[in-house]
């Protein structure tokens, strides 16, 4: 094994380099502007802080203003994706630990139909499901955006995969001369051999639901139910009238990335296995 | 459990790893009716909810897409509104629209530029991080996934920021180097909410690559080496070949995700006067649904664009199978 060469290695930390300054600058330029307030953020560089920054007490503002509506947008947007990807995972593992473990008549055909719903577009049908929530009189409640956000049907696909080469015939066939139920040997058995598969699918589907936009901005009406995304919009278009809004708006971007970055940057291991899992086995 | 894949002929999106072991079906059948209950039980709740979230919306549009509103008594004003089949009326409406019809043009282009760009950009990434020397490789990959972190609304109000002269530092700097950047014009904006794009989801195609490419046994690249391949040789004849699979997979998100386009667009609509309501199909979509109240139009659009992004990909899938036998 001989290293390779020094120029070589400098070109490769160079182009490395330039593509963490794209990635990251904005961010940083997200941090170093919520500590700035409207007229700074017009008025002073961009990339650096002005000359009295309020790292704290502007974001104090941000989830004040308005009688706390950020707080409760973001309790929103956690209470969607928390309930959302936690009812995901259960409904995906149950589903693809039956696809996967019992052989029954048709069941290709139902793992089919489910794979068809991975391709279909989400926000072609977020309109129609909008029409039908409308007609049922579901649209402008917290369920409109909870219920579609508990099907995952790659979730149903890679926990059949998993189930499938992770849970072994022998040991369930054990579990059942044992006199277990199949309701026990899952949640004994099952639930516990698919864990790391489990942890995946909870992970894509709660980001899954925390950036979906499109959903929640079709079917609610009411901001109270609104998630941060969604609530930010609505600042955005009040600042022409409002500029501080600008400096909140700013803030309250800053505020919902940050639980995120901290989720990804320490599972990161898990988003690896799923994602081997979701593409080297498609 | 990666492993046991790599010997399978192709591995394709959407084919289930095999048939189940004939055997088991010729159990007593006891045990039969009882696996079948279970199976039903563990499947039901999942059904139901899929069966109301994704079956019964695409039901309900294709109905309504097919039948029009018409309104009763005096100039059309009465109070009495009744639904009246109006078989491919509202299609025609829709594929006569110009505005639709540019948004699903500009759409296409944009993929047509803008996903081979990422994918080229996050292949190359992958590969970067590969050969690079142990150090730092884990920053460098936190660093590039984490705009994945950043919600498409969160992104474009972000870059929104980065495009708008008064706030923006790149148009100063632009400035003070004596180039006059608009980002937000007619003929900028698409490719400005390309740079969002690119910038969100680079990150997590590469580590799609990346994962692929773990995947790979070691001795294949040390056997390359010793027989004298590059650096370049080996990642041009033995790593892009086996992480083909991964790059279609991410080539067929990506066009889905193209068709989708919609929330950069509408964030940014305040900021550029050349977005209008007809920007993407999805926003000519929205519009018609909630502006034109025009519902009936509306679900004939949405069909249209599940419809396109169904045959893309299943056509890309096709194209690059295709491909693949002929080679072998």
């Amino acid at each position: 094994m001989t290293r390779p060469p020094v120029r070589h290695r400098i070109i490769t930390a160079s182009l490395l380099t330039v593509a963490a300054l794209y990635f990251l600058v904005p961010v940083y330029w997200l941090a170093v502007s919520a500590t700035k307030n409207s007229a700074d953020l017009f008025g002073t560089f961009g990339f650096w802080f002005s000359d009295h920054p309020h790292p704290v007490d502007y974001l104090v503002d941000v989830l004040t203003y308005d009688h706390g509506i950020y707080a409760r947008w973001f309790a929103n947007s956690l209470f969607y994706a928390g309930t959302g990807a936690v009812c995901a995972t259960l409904l995906s593992a149950a589903a693809g630990y039956a696809l996967a473990k019992f052989p029954f008549r048709g069941r290709e055909a139902v793992f089919n139909v489910v794979l068809a719903g991975v391709l279909i577009p989400g926000t072609a049908l977020a309109l129609p499901l909008y029409f039908l929530f409308s007609a049922m009189g579901l649209s402008n409640t917290y369920g409109a955006v909870l219920i579609p956000s508990m099907v995952s049907p790659f979730g149903v696909y890679l926990c059949r995969i998993y189930a499938a080469a992770a849970v072994p015939d022998s040991l369930l066939e054990a579990a059942r001369i044992d006199g277990a139920g199949e309701a026990r040997i899952f949640a004994g058995l099952g639930l516990r051999l698919m864990t790391p598969a489990l942890v995946t699918v909870f992970l894509f589907q709660f980001v899954h639901i925390w950036n979906n936009y499109f959903l929640p901005l079709v079917m609610l009406s009411d901001s109270d139910l609104y998630p941060v995304q969604l609530g930010l919009t609505s600042w955005t278009g009040y600042a022409d009238r409002q500029p501080v809004l600008y400096q909140y708006t700013v803030g309250g971007a800053l505020l919902s990335v940050v639980p995120l970055m901290v989720l990804m940057t320490v599972l990161q291991r898990y988003w690896r296995t799923g994602l081997t899992e979701g593409s080297v086995k498609a | 459990m990666s492993r046991d894949t790599l010997h399978r002929p192709e591995p394709a999106v959407g084919k289930p790893p095999g048939p189940a072991p004939r055997g088991r079906r010729r159990r007593a059948g006891g045990t039969g009716a009882r696996h079948a209950r279970a199976a039903a039980g563990f499947l039901l709740p999942f059904l139901a909810l899929f069966a109301l979230c994704f079956l019964a919306p695409i039901g309900y549009a294709l109905h309504q897409s097919l039948f029009t509103t018409e309104r009763t008594g005096p100039l059309g004003l009465g109070g009495h509104e009744r639904e009246v089949f109006a078989g491919f009326a509202n299609y025609a409406h829709a594929l006569s629209d110009d505005r639709f019809l540019t948004g699903f043009g500009r759409v296409l282009l944009f993929g047509a530029v803008q996903i081979p760009l990422m994918i080229v950009l996050a292949t190359a990434l992958a590969l970067l991080l590969e050969s690079a020397s142990a150090r730092g490789v884990t920053f460098f990959r936190t660093a590039f996934f984490l705009p994945y972190g950043v919600p498409g609304v969160i992104a474009s109000i972000l870059w929104g920021f980065l495009y708008v002269p008064g706030i923006s530092p790149l148009v100063k700097i632009a400035g003070t180097l004596g180039w006059d950047v608009d980002f937000l014009s007619r003929g900028t904006v698409l490719w400005s909410i390309a740079n969002i794009v690119t910038w969100q989801f680079t990150g997590y195609n590469m580590l799609v690559l990346i994962a692929q490419l773990k995947a790979v046994p070691g001795e294949l690249y040390e056997a390359a080496r010793i027989d004298g391949a590059g650096a370049w040789q080996v990642a041009r004849h033995i790593k892009l070949p086996l992480i083909r699979p991964a790059l279609v997979l991410t080539c067929v998100f990506s066009i889905i995700g193209t068709l989708q386009l919609f929330a950069e667009p509408m964030v940014l609509r305040p900021l550029a006067s050349a977005i209008d309501s007809g920007f993407t199909p999805n926003l000519h979509a929205y519009s018609e649904a909630f502006v034109g109240n025009n519902q009936h139009v509306a679900a004939a659009e949405a069909v249209l664009l599940a419809l396109v992004a169904c045959v893309l990909s299943f056509g890309f899938l096709r194209l690059v199978g295709g491909r693949g036998t002929g080679r072998r």
